[in-house]
């Protein structure tokens, strides 16, 4: 990976944002329809503070959220592959849960679980689990199977060779839907806060909405931006520390 | 006694709804610390005969023995080291080569100890923390075999381990192995396309015929050991390299 900041994005993105703020500086259009690049800037320093307090909770259910769809995820998984009956009967029914729109049972969860935390960790662990479950176990299906075959002339058990084989054999496609999983997971949780909560930057940003004041809206979308940089920057630190190996083989080219 | 005794065994495949004859009747054995090579042409089913051994696959009849018995537990007598290298890409030279021996539960670190102590024989001294996507595809068979040797079963099938290598590699590799092969003193069962490399180191050459495979000359190498580089241009040697040819090329 490149360590590096790439330039041309960042011209890009400069260059978009001097457009933005001399059309709206000429065009004369309200604050409240459409706020300038600047004044933006500006309110993300003045509330920095309130953001980052409400940055800590929506970061939390985001974090707790994703670990526990992964708990649940390498478990299935897992199980999946210790009775073969389970995979036929649960992975149609997990793809077409798929269709189901989370927004639309989150409303549920307010119901059953209160405006706390817990809602929103639900939602979070509901988004993110498809993509982590789908990858590995796909991951564990795609391992060599004359690997496997090795391990069992060596006398393996079923739990050895998926220890041994099947998970790491994995790993690759596994941290693939974490990365999918971990830009979704800020995402859920921020849902789950506009459905109903009392603290997040999804609260901060309807109160925000609905009194027009856009560019807090805005301020609040760059936190969720970096949040969600910094979640996937963190998986994938995690993935070169977990698979060195993988790295290795990659940079062979 | 003899650690491998194949009686009669007979294997069939279904391919696209027929039933495609593999092995028509194979009968050998392979003794305690004998090097016995099996040569036959590509896709005659030398592979399926070693994973008949192994456990991998039933045979549809005939019987196999090992040690005398045939209800040998896999990983209990043979250690296979297959066409394919299949060294575990998330794991170091060191963690790959013990894998048998971790799997059987012995003491992680004990088995390490014994893998280090080996290493400058297999000629991975230094290597030991690398991954195998680090190594030559020479130092991968090598590792490969380690492993293979390692798991210190009675019986040894390798599946063609030069296979792939260039040819002075793999001449290199064919002195190694006897020396290694000297050292162990386990029964080698092994797979091979080379005529040279069947005489050069075994003490008994079965030749198949192609699919379905049949036994088609069993042949005694009446060569002196230690095997010198000399032998290859000895007139013995070339008369046993030619009826192994005339068994293939007329079978
Ligand atoms: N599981 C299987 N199902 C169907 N056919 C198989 C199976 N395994 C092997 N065969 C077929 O059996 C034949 C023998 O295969 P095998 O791998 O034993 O040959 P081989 O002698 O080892 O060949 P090579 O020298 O190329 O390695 C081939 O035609 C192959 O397609
Ligand atoms: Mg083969």
């Amino acid at each position: 990976m490149n360590r590096k900041i790439p330039a041309a994005p960042m011209i890009f993105l400069l260059v978009f944002l001097l457009v933005w703020e001399i059309a709206v500086r000429a065009t004369g259009v309200p604050a409240w329809l459409l706020p300038a690049p600047g004044q933006v800037a500006g309110t993300l320093a003045d509330m920095l503070p309130l953001l980052l307090e409400h940055s800590r909770s929506t970061a939390l259910a985001a974090a707790v959220g994703l670990a526990a769809a992964i708990l649940v995820a390498l478990f299935l998984a897992a199980l999946m592959d210790f009775a073969p009956w389970i995979r036929q009967g649960v992975y149609p029914l997990l793809v077409v849960s798929q269709t189901i729109p989370i927004i639309s049972v989150a409303p549920l969860f307010i119901i059953w679980f209160g405006y706390g935390i817990l809602p929103k960790v639900v939602v979070v662990a509901l988004v993110c689990f498809f993509p982590v479950a789908v990858s590995m176990i796909e991951g564990m299906q795609a391992a060599d199977p004359d690997m496997v075959n090795l391990l069992r002339v060596m006398g393996s058990s079923r739990w050895q060779v998926i220890r041994l084989v099947r998970f790491p054999a994995a790993l690759p496609s596994f941290f693939a839907g974490f990365k999918i999983a971990g830009t979704y997971a800020v995402m859920g949780a921020v849902i789950g806060e506009w459905l109903g909560a009392t603290s997040g930057l999804g609260v901060f940003m309807t109160r925000a909405a609905y009194a027009y004041q856009l560019d807090r809206v805005f301020a609040a979308i760059i936190i969720i931006s970096l949040i969600s940089l910094l979640l996937f920057a963190a998986i994938e630190i995690l993935a070169r520390l977990v698979m060195p190996w993988y790295y290795k083989e990659r940079s062979k080219g | 006694m003899a650690e491998i005794i194949l009686e009669e065994v007979t294997k069939t495949f279904p391919v696209d709804g027929q039933s495609v004859s593999v092995l028509a009747g194979i009968s050998l054995s392979v003794a305690a610390g004998e090097f016995v090579s099996l040569i036959g042409p590509s896709g005659c089913g030398k592979s399926t005969l070693f994973n008949i051994i192994c456990g991998l696959v039933k045979p549809d009849s005939g019987r196999v023995l090992l040690g005398g018995r045939d209800d040998v537990r896999a990983g209990e007598m043979v250690s296979y080291m297959p066409q394919k290298d299949l060294l575990l890409p998330w794991r170091t030279v060191l963690d790959n080569v013990i894998l048998a021996r971790e799997v059987a539960g012995e003491d992680k670190e004990t088995v390490k100890r014994e893998a280090r102590q080996l290493m400058p024989l297999f000629g991975l001294a230094g290597f030991e923390n690398c991954y195998p996507a680090e190594l030559s595809g020479g130092m991968r068979q090598r590792a490969a075999l380690m492993r293979a040797i390692l798991a210190r079963r009675r019986v040894l099938l390798l599946d063609e381990p030069f296979g792939a290598l260039d040819a002075i590699t793999r001449t290199r590799m064919q002195r190694w192995l006897l020396e290694i092969w000297d050292r162990f003193k386990q029964a080698v069962f092994f797979i091979t396309h080379d005529v040279e490399e069947a005489v050069f180191l075994s003490d008994r050459i079965y030749v198949l015929t192609s699919r379905p495979a049949r036994l088609c000359l069993h042949l005694d190498v009446d060569l002196p050991r230690p095997r010198r580089d000399a032998l290859l241009t000895e007139p013995r040697f070339l008369f046993l390299k030619k009826q192994i040819l005339d068994a293939l090329l007329g079978g």
